[in-house]
């Protein structure tokens, strides 16, 4: 399944790109437009050719491991993969482990405590973080954190491997700001989940049995519940990987997000075409992994009847 | 084990400790490639100012100054322009900078096939090794603008033995700091060039600079120090930036301009009045207040531009001064072109400045009788309308040369690369080619003077305000002077803990 469905995105992101008003050249020709300089660049990247040459030759590099180079800065496209990626997850994860701790227990809590005064809170809390936007948070973040209390980096990256310490303290607002969003989804799916679960017939008999209400809630309910959750987790971070372009502009992160918009904003069709691949495959491989996942947590997947 | 983890944890507190003297300073934009023959952005000529050194700059009079060529000369009916060279520069290879140097850089500038120099060269017939630390080029014809080129980009000078290696994504110059590392998007990182001849006046062991796009976020960057030092504030933070103590505010004026090029060619989208008739473009002009564009929009920063050489430029002339608005006029000008409205569609590129001083145009152009409908549009996507004459009137800028050539002859002569407005005057063409042989500056302004009495008259382009380079740094940085052509200048410059 994963060889058409990458090839078909591909197809698609190709096509898409060509259809975009803007000639790259042109576009990358700036303030300085000499025509020979034009014609001979667009040679070299066969934009000359017909819209399947260009695509087929595109294919042919791939399958031999070359995505080509960046119209704009030279540089080749895995090298850019390369840097943006341990970013890109670093980002997605702390991210999503935010969001989780978020979530997962104000779900929990205001579906127990359903139409109290906790499940009001907890509801407020999650719309509250679905539509405050991105940018917004971050900017005010920035303004209050760095600025004011001087207590975070504004912006920027450190990698982890060069000072732990500080990537963890630059990555941990744009972390937040993201899980925010992410969290309230979590949240409302918990809660929902949670809360068919809770009026079924086997959570009746474990109360019956006298078990401790948070036996019954933690082992029996959520055990259940957590297949939507883990579904949703899953594309969540397949989404992540994509990049936080508004989160990512603001804490001024070099990630996939950034990367991409610049490269449709600069008509960079080597770079758009290698991250979306490259986001693709991350797609498919977190599909994967729910299925997986799947299986852990519902023993009744293991053997197929 | 437990040794190798104190060392290494005193080599992060050591490594920390040296960033101390790190020059961090804040770009509008991610610069392209690092090639100085092939670049083309902006950005990139102030990341090359310290990576890469000349034949000659230019100081904040934009004079021409000496920087790897002591001396310069005009000889042979100035067919012919000589440099002594220094004789202590060397590359970051460690190669030293010579005569034979100079002339394989200026050969690769002149023939490599995707070299955007080539046009900024195409006087030069050949470069000539007179003897080690002398070069001359002899020129096809007398070109006043050589000179102004070689202070940029086509003056900059890579070491010859690594031409063949990725000159884009590791440049080897010879300025006061030389090329360490890129992360696209985030961050490109030089390093003092400890055996550059006044290596003492460069205060900094690294220089980053980081591209933050967001101009607020930049703004937040320098007050919360992530960074010592932006260029281009956004006018409308101005006030809060002038009241903060810890901040210093340069705005210079720079030497582009923002205007509205109208299509006046022989095409399907010039075939309004506004294209048609230049009384109805003289109206326009007569309807916008350049002062309320400055005082509303650039906040004080927005100098009135009626001509497209800057206000520090010998070629700027006292005979064309501003023009004020005059909303009884512009009407009466068009009553007597024979309209008591036009409408036309004004496009240009989305973002909040030019949104402001769009909407602004637009009001006050209401007054006189215009009904402009604004058109923003993403930038790429306009620049290919704009190429293919797809437009009737498009607000857009240039960042602007040193040499008047550069704000003039490629947009208003027939044939200029960028000619957006189509515009196709064959005295126009003369008196801009004569200008351009001319090395005398009183002559070269006559010309000049001669051209713009017929521009001004039929109006290809309306200018607006000189673009401003507004700096802002913290308030430990010393001794920094911003100047005309936006370039960061880092001799003297230094920075208090």
């Amino acid at each position: 399944m994963a060889i058409p469905t990458l090839f078909l995105v591909s197809l698609i992101v190709f096509g898409l790109q060509k259809l975009l008003p803007g000639d790259p050249l042109l576009t990358m020709a700036g303030e300085e437009r000499d025509p020979a300089v034009i014609e001979f660049l667009r040679e070299k990247y066969r934009l000359n050719d017909p819209f399947y040459m260009q695509y087929l030759y595109w294919v042919r590099d791939v399958l031999t491991g070359d995505f080509g180079n960046s119209l704009r800065t030279g540089v080749p496209v895995s090298t850019l993969i390369a840097q943006k990626l341990p970013v890109t997850i670093q980002l997605a994860v702390m991210a999503m482990i935010f969001a989780l701790l978020i979530g997962i227990p104000t779900g929990i809590m205001s579906a127990v405590k359903k139409g109290k005064a906790p499940d009001y809170a907890a509801n407020a809390i999650a719309l509250s973080g679905v539509s405050i936007p991105n940018f917004w948070l971050g900017i005010i973040l920035i303004m209050v954190v760095s600025v004011q209390w001087r207590l975070l980096p504004a912006s920027g990256y450190v990698p982890l491997t060069e000072d732990p310490i500080q990537s963890l303290r630059t990555m941990l607002m744009p972390s937040f700001v993201l899980a925010t969003a992410l969290g309230a989804y979590l949240m409302r799916h918990t809660r929902s989940a949670m809360l068919g679960v809770l009026s079924s017939d086997y959570i009746r008999t474990a109360k019956a049995k006298g078990l401790m209400p948070r036996v019954v809630v933690l082992k029996h309910a959520l055990r259940n519940a957590l297949m939507p959750i883990v579904t949703l987790t899953t594309l969540l971070f397949g989404e992540l990987l994509a990049g936080a372009v508004l989160t990512e502009q603001v804490f001024t992160i070099p990630g996939f997000g950034k990367l991409i918009v610049d490269a449709v904003f600069t008509r960079d069709y080597a770079v758009v075409q290698g991250v979306v691949l490259c986001t693709a495959v991350g797609f498919i491989f977190m599909n994967l992994l729910a299925d997986i996942l799947y299986i852990l947590i519902n023993p009744r997947l293991r053997h197929p009847q | 084990m437990k040794k190798l983890i104190i060392s290494l944890l005193a080599g992060v507190a050591f490594s920390s400790a040296a960033s101390a003297t790190d020059f961090r300073i804040g770009l509008q934009e991610d610069p392209d490639v690092l090639d100085p023959h092939k670049a083309r952005t902006f950005v990139g000529r102030i990341v090359f100012t310290s990576l890469c050194d000349k034949l000659v700059d230019v100081n904040s009079k934009l004079e021409f100054v000496p920087q790897l060529a002591t001396e310069w000369s005009w000889s042979n009916e100035n067919k012919t322009l000589t440099f002594k060279l220094r004789d202590d520069a060397l590359f970051h290879d460690g190669t030293p900078f010579n005569a034979e140097a100079a002339k394989a850089n200026l050969d690769r500038a002149r023939t490599e096939p995707d070299s955007l120099r080539k046009s900024e060269l195409a006087s030069v017939d050949s470069v000539e090794v007179v003897d080690e630390y002398t070069v001359a080029l002899n020129l096809k014809q007398a070109d006043a603008t050589l000179l102004a080129q070689l202070s940029d980009r086509a003056g900059m000078m890579l070491s010859p033995a690594t031409f063949s290696g990725e000159v884009a994504t590791n440049p080897v110059c010879s300025g006061p700091y030389k090329f360490a590392s890129r992360v696209q998007n985030d961050r490109i990182t030089l390093e003092k060039f400890a055996e550059y001849r006044d290596a003492d006046d460069y205060h900094f062991d690294r220089l980053v600079f980081r591209p933050i796009p967001d101009s607020t976020v930049r703004l937040a960057n320098l007050r919360s120090g992530d960074i010592d030092m932006l260029e281009r504030l956004n006018p409308s933070d101005a006030e809060s930036v002038r009241g903060d103590t810890n901040l210093q505010f340069m705005p210079v004026a720079g030497l582009g301009y923002q205007g509205l090029t109208i299509n006046v060619g022989e095409n399907p989208r010039a075939s309004g009045p506004l294209n048609k008739d230049k009384r109805v473009r003289q109206a326009l002009q007569l309807a916008i207040g350049r002062d309320i564009i400055n005082e509303v929009v650039g906040h004080g920063l927005f100098e009135p531009a009626q001509q497209p050489f800057p206000p520090a430029s010998p070629f700027n002339s006292e005979k064309f001064p501003l023009v004020e608005r005059d909303v009884e006029k512009a009407k009466a000008l068009l009553k007597e072109a024979g309209h008591e409205s036009v409408a036309f569609e004004l496009t240009f590129g989305n973002n909040t400045t030019s949104s402001a001083t769009n909407e602004l145009i637009q009001a006050m152009a209401k007054e006189a009788g215009f009904e402009i409908s604004l058109k923003p549009m993403e930038f790429a996507a306009m620049q290919q309308e704009m190429q293919a004459a797809n437009h009737e009137a498009t607000q857009i800028g240039w960042s602007g040369r040193v040499d008047p050539d550069g704000n003039i002859h490629q947009f208003v002569t027939c044939k200029g690369a960028l000619n957006d407005s189509k515009y196709c005057n064959e005295e126009v063409d003369k008196l801009l080619n004569a200008a351009r042989a001319t090395p005398d500056v009183e002559e070269r302004k006559q010309l000049y003077d001669q051209a713009q009495a017929i521009l001004m008259d039929e109006l290809p382009i309306i200018y607006i305000y000189h673009q401003p380079w507004p700096f802002v740094a913290s308030n430990k940085v010393s001794g920094f002077e911003p100047s005309p052509d936006g370039m960061v200048r880092l001799k003297g410059v230094k920075l208090e803990n």
